[in-house]
């Protein structure tokens, strides 16, 4: 990325974080870009805590109910029971999340109002609301015994909503003006989903007896390879533009997300396959591992939304580059 | 009036799909009932920065009042767009003086001032050349844009399309989700403090009805705040950046006015005398809902990724 030239007088603004943040990024040192008076011109989102826990609820609630529908299809009754009841405790909490961070929380119910393909939130407020009935019969089926057929068809209804309430939250954010949302959208789908996995399987895998949770513990490696794959993949694709996801306390958590899915998977593959313990201890620095990785991602939009040189400076390039095209073009007609 | 086909560009919240191809204006929901599109054209070029706009916005639409602190940034003690200003204007010091740059010219008005005293307590004049400053003032407000992202993305549609062609939040369904806060490119939108919902600009909706102009307009001492028929509005705007041009301003140019920008052209367009981004304005804003089929098909392909994983954990039994 190279910048626009830095000789115009006037209002030529240097970020202050730029004066001071030298040599952290090759776009901070570089970046003689023009501002007003430095303010951003996006606003940051509203959203407060309850947000990025939703993402990672979200996450271990569908992709719970997932490994539910295939352990049942498999016969892995020891499973299937704990990732149901994963998904039936997690249903209570997603929506009381979702709700606790609305600015009028009484009118949740205008939420289904419409079904509005335009509208991730639309679209995933009636995921959340399908998967949430779904769970829950699949959930009261299992613990009272009733209507089994019922709740099979509820499991496997509540699996499929399931791998949609994993991942449409990262198409949430993805779908507005933050840069270091949007410009990360072909990938964040993939980190939502691998970080569902792997929790999903972390929490099975713990709860279940060791004889029984091989296929949990599997399905938390596959997660934890994808979320951190794709994660990389990410960092990369965004280049200057990623800054943002590492810089103070962003920075720190996404070290604790990569290092603790990391360790967390590696346990449960290894001492995870012969002590309860072992998969306990596995099973919870997977979960934190996701639960921080949601939260880097959630903080990294925050910086990139309140700094306008990550609005600024990609535009102006795009817009320069067009006008060249043109100027070009002009030339050889 | 020159009505051309943008000029009843308005847009159902189901059209996106209908319309990428080329910017053409979808059919109105309104039938018979649309009414021309109306929208602003802010010519900062005669912007004295009054703040007539700002006041008259307040007292008109019962808008709360903002913090008084002082920000330092030469006139401006707005800030930005937000719940609680619906107009907002920009003051811009700069040194370039109009027919070249000024050497040994002040930094501000503040520093010009402060020169101006020491002038007077010790009768020194130090030597300046030229004037060499320059201030520019725009009023900035809502674009009310032909796709617009924070329409598409609310959840319970509250923001709507009137049938003016202009978008405006309807407060007694917004529950206050906050998506089109970060969802708008020039970050217009914001929630109230202690209220909830997300307010801004309705161009005056409650006026059209009676053929009044938006509050801003009709307050505008200098017409630098010119409301009226869309169409209208760009063709004058047209020939008024021509002519300044022709006067030998190069630098003047319009924003928002080309359909074919990244939100399809702003109900809202401007007369600017800089880069946009000098008045905090984004260079080239960009509804991101135009990228959403990509962005479901990628979450379509993680979620059968979850899918995948789960089928592939049980291949190798229990173990």
């Amino acid at each position: 990325m190279s910048l626009p030239d830095g000789e115009r007088r006037g209002a030529t603004y240097v970020s202050p974080d730029a004066a001071h943040e030298n040599g952290r990024g090759a776009m901070t040192e570089r970046a003689r870009f023009r501002s007003y008076y430095g303010r951003p011109i996006l606003k940051e989102p509203v959203w407060t805590w309850e947000i990025p826990w939703y993402f990672f609820t979200g996450g271990l609630t569908g992709a719970s109910s997932a490994l539910a529908a295939g352990a049942r299809i498999a016969g892995n009754e020891a499973v299937a029971r704990r990732a149901t009841l994963t998904a039936l405790v997690m249903t209570a909490v997603n929506p009381a999340l979702l709700i606790a961070d609305l600015g009028r929380p009484e009118r949740f119910l205008n939420m289904l109002r419409l079904f509005k393909v335009t509208s991730p939130m639309s679209v995933g407020t009636w995921i959340l609301s399908a998967h949430g009935g779904a769970a829950t019969l699949a959930g009261s089926s299992e613990l009272t015994g009733r209507a089994p057929r019922a709740g099979l068809a509820a499991e496997l209804a509540g699996g499929a909503l399931g791998c949609a309430l994993a991942t449409y939250t990262a198409l949430l954010v993805s779908d507005t003006a933050v840069p270091a949302w949007h410009q990360a959208r072909h990938e964040l789908p993939f980190v939502f989903a691998g970080g569902a996995m792997a929790s999903a399987g972390a929490a099975a895998a713990a709860l279940s007896p060791v004889s029984e949770a091989g296929p949990a513990r599997r399905l938390t490696v596959a997660g934890a390879a994808l979320e951190l794959g794709a994660a990389q993949v990410m960092e990369h694709r965004l280049g200057e533009l990623g800054e943002p996801y590492h810089e103070g306390q962003v920075e720190k958590l996404n070290q604790a997300a990569k290092g603790l899915t990391a360790a967390g998977s590696l346990l449960l593959a290894t001492a995870g396959r012969r002590s309860r313990l072992a998969a306990l201890a596995g099973g919870v620095a997977t979960l934190a591992g996701a639960a921080c990785e949601r939260w880097a991602i959630f903080r990294a939009g925050f910086q990139s939304a309140r700094d306008p040189k990550y609005t600024v400076v990609p535009q102006r390039l795009r817009l320069d580059e067009r006008r060249r095209a043109m100027a070009d073009g002009a030339t050889q007609s | 009036m020159s009505a051309g086909p943008e000029v009843t560009v308005i847009e159902t919240p189901g059209g996106a799909a209908k319309r990428r191809g080329g910017g053409a204006p979808v059919p109105s929901t309104y039938g018979e009932d649309a009414k021309p599109r109306v929208g602003f054209f802010t010519d900062t070029s005669i912007c004295i920065g009054c703040k007539a706009c700002e006041v008259a916005c307040k007292e008109w639409n019962h808008v709360p009042a903002t913090s008084s602190e002082l920000t330092g940034h030469s006139y401006d003690n707005s800030g930005d767009l937000g719940a609680d200003t619906w107009r907002h204007v920009a003051f811009v010091e700069q040194r370039l003086a109009v027919g070249g740059v000024a050497e040994g010219a002040p930094d501000s008005f503040v520093a010009e001032a402060h020169r101006q005293e020491v002038v007077e307590r010790s009768g020194i004049v130090p030597e300046r050349d030229g004037e060499g400053l320059r201030w520019l003032m725009s009023s900035d407000v809502c674009k009310h844009c032909t796709h617009a992202a924070c329409l598409e993305v609310c959840p319970t549609g509250a923001l709507f399309r009137t049938e003016y062609g202009t978008v405006v939040v309807q407060e007694d369904v917004c529950n206050g989700c906050g998506y089109c806060v970060p969802a708008c490119p020039f970050g217009v939108l914001d929630r109230r403090e202690g209220d909830g919902r997300v307010w801004k600009c309705t161009l005056c909706y409650d006026r059209l009805g009676d053929d009044l102009e938006p509050a801003c307009a009709k307050a505008c001492p200098t017409n630098s705040i010119q409301f009226g028929d869309h169409g209208e509005l760009r063709a004058r705007a047209q020939e008024r950046v021509e002519r300044l041009r022709a006067d030998g301003m190069a630098e003047a140019r319009l924003y928002g006015e080309d359909p074919g920008d990244g939100v399809g052209g702003a109900g809202a367009f401007f007369l600017l005398l800089d880069e946009p981004e000098v008045y905090g304005l984004p260079p080239d804003p960009v509804d991101t809902t135009r990228d959403l089929g990509g962005m479901w098909k990628a979450a379509g392909l993680a979620a059968g990724a979850i899918a995948a994983g789960v089928l592939a954990a049980f291949a190798g039994g229990s173990r």
